[in-house]
């Protein structure tokens, strides 16, 4: 080891490409020890190269980066495994192999110390400590996940890396492991989760980055959304105003209206708490039968879409 | 090196073919393919006709044996890891790729010799029981059967380096097994030009090729750790 960082995981300009073809570039972020962090993309995106790169199987061809406190180098390759898990996105496990006859393996490359108690707390952890003599052959794509992800806790590792840990699971599955992963977070498990499920980042990760071959953004949902989108209003009232202007206009915390279907209208504001008062009392004073003034909500979702997007037009320009 | 590693990687392939019906059966079957014709003209001479035998040592021809079964097991075993997508898993483990290489190749190893070594002493008891008279002398010949027991290890090792290099480098199991067998029969017309005569054995040459087996394991060893690339077994580069 030649030295040590306070961050589960940094970055600083890191970048990797297959002769002219990009896999990713110019990432730089910090990540706190105990964070869950989402890492959002596209397919194609180079997601899963990063976790790769950050898990010593790829070499980076630019920037430096450290995990779990170590510099990312091939001198530190075993070390810095030693710290961490992947779950990658194929469970990958022996089908010939039993449950416990897996995770035995791979206690044993992780060399833990008893394996038999930790492997006997990975399956509680999980779940499936009824079927740990059972041929992993037989078990569902969900059940084969859950072993996947019990077998990247044996090593009780300081980060760790699940790659689209839901991909190809129905919603019973998903939600499973949704809570599997939540309480990993709760515990205190610094989690690099990749998805492109935007529902399952919004819901497990403290801070979210989104990816398309470069960095695109980087932040809490909520900061996200408040970054990208205008704050407004949604106003619906019985009746189409005769005269929305005069009713929206000048009144304190207000930027801007517009239409939005019969009787509906979005009201651009600084701030929901001087405007929403505001808005109310001229309703009122207007005659107006007011039916809802609530919030516009936009989801992670509209925010991914959103740089996506911007993302190709910048592209194509 | 961590014996612990090692070992999990033998125990874990040996568990899988054990479990392996195909594997099992090409175990079993390939290396008594080589016992039927030794045996069909061993069983058919006289005791008069053993003569005929002086000039050769069948018994050389099972080495053979060791040569052609593990290369077949060899080759699948980081392609086919690769295929089925469990070589990633154990990639992200601190193992080391000369641990991981020495682990696969314990695997194929230790079946492979106990198969060969088991198929010889078949083949020597049918000899000793069944055969005439007389031919059952000719064909077991001290020195032939200390080459049997020395060389089989050799000519194992070498084949699962072999096997295994490849397997590091080809992206499709088929491809591997074929190239494999191809890049075994050079150490098959070997073992069949020595027991047909063709080539003369003797104690120099028997020393001298197992110098050169000796060094090829261990250089075989070196070398298919250095192919093990990480990162072009991932990320398929080509």
């Amino acid at each position: 080891m030649s030295g040590t960082s306070r961050a589960a995981l940094s970055a600083d300009g890191l970048g990797k490409r297959f002769g002219d073809r990009i896999a990713f570039e110019n990432l730089t972020f910090e990540i706190a020890y105990g964070e869950v962090f989402g890492f959002l993309g596209p397919n194609g995106a180079g997601k899963t190269t990063t976790v790769r790169t950050f898990g010593t199987l790829i070499a980076p061809t630019s920037g430096s980066a450290t995990v779990a406190g170590i510099p990312l180098s091939p001198e530190n390759g075993v070390e810095i495994r030693r710290q961490i898990a992947i779950m990658p996105e194929t469970p990958g496990l022996y089908s010939r192999l039993s449950v416990a006859e897996n995770l035995e393996c791979f206690a044993d490359l992780y060399e833990v110390p008893d394996p038999t108690a930790r492997i006997e707390r990975a399956l509680r952890a999980v779940n499936l400590t009824e079927r740990a003599n059972d041929p992993c052959g037989t078990l569902s794509k969900g059940l084969r996940q859950r072993v996947a992800l019990a077998r990247a806790l044996l090593s009780d590792p300081q980060v760790l890396f699940l790659d689209e840990p839901t991909a190809g699971l129905d919603p019973a599955a998903s939600r499973e492991v949704h809570e599997l992963i939540a309480t990993l977070g709760q515990s205190g498990v610094t989690i690099f989760l990749t998805t492109h499920r935007l529902e399952e980042a919004e819901r497990l990760c403290d801070r979210v980055a989104i990816l398309n071959t470069t960095l695109q953004t980087i932040g809490r949902p909520e900061e996200l959304r408040d970054r990208l989108f205008a704050k407004a209003l949604t106003v619906k009232t019985a009746a189409a105003l005769p005269d929305p202007d005069g009713v929206f206009g000048g009144l304190p915390g207000v930027e801007g209206w517009r239409p939005d279907g019969d009787g509906a209208y979005q009201v651009s504001v600084a701030d929901t708490g001087v405007a929403a008062p505001a808005i109310t009392r001229a309703l009122v004073a207007a005659g107006a039968d007011v039916l809802t003034i609530a919030e516009s909500y936009h989801s992670l979702e509209d925010v991914y879409l959103e740089l996506i997007d911007e993302d190709r037009e910048a592209a194509r320009a | 090196m961590n014996r612990r590693r090692i070992r999990a990687i033998v125990r874990k392939e040996v568990r899988g073919y054990r479990r392996n019906g195909s594997i099992v059966a090409a175990m079993v079957f390939v290396p008594f393919i080589f016992i039927i014709q030794p045996l069909i003209s061993v069983f058919s001479l006289s005791s008069k006709a053993a003569m005929q035998l002086s000039h050769h040592h069948e018994l050389l021809y099972l080495l053979a044996i060791p040569a052609l079964v593990p290369v077949l097991l060899a080759s699948y075993s980081v392609v086919g890891e690769r295929q089925e997508g469990t070589l990633e898993p154990v990639l992200t483990t601190p193992i080391r790729r000369e641990e991981l290489v020495l682990g696969k190749a314990l695997a194929v190893f230790l079946p492979s010799v106990a198969v060969a070594y088991f198929v010889f002493g078949v083949f020597l008891a049918a000899v000793a029981l069944f055969a005439h008279s007389g031919v059952s002398s000719d064909i077991i010949r001290g020195p032939d059967v200390l080459v049997q027991v020395i060389f089989t290890p050799l000519i194992a090792g070498w084949s699962i380096w072999l096997g295994i290099a490849i397997s590091t480098r080809v992206n499709d199991v088929r491809v591997a097994q074929q190239l494999s067998v191809l890049a075994s029969l050079p150490t098959i017309a070997l073992t069949t030009l020595i027991s047909l005569n063709v080539i003369h054995p003797s104690a120099q040459l028997a020393i001298a090729l197992g110098v050169v087996l000796l060094i090829g394991n261990r250089l075989g060893w070196r070398l298919v750790s250095t192919l093990f690339d990480r990162e072009r077994l991932i990320a398929s580069v080509k």
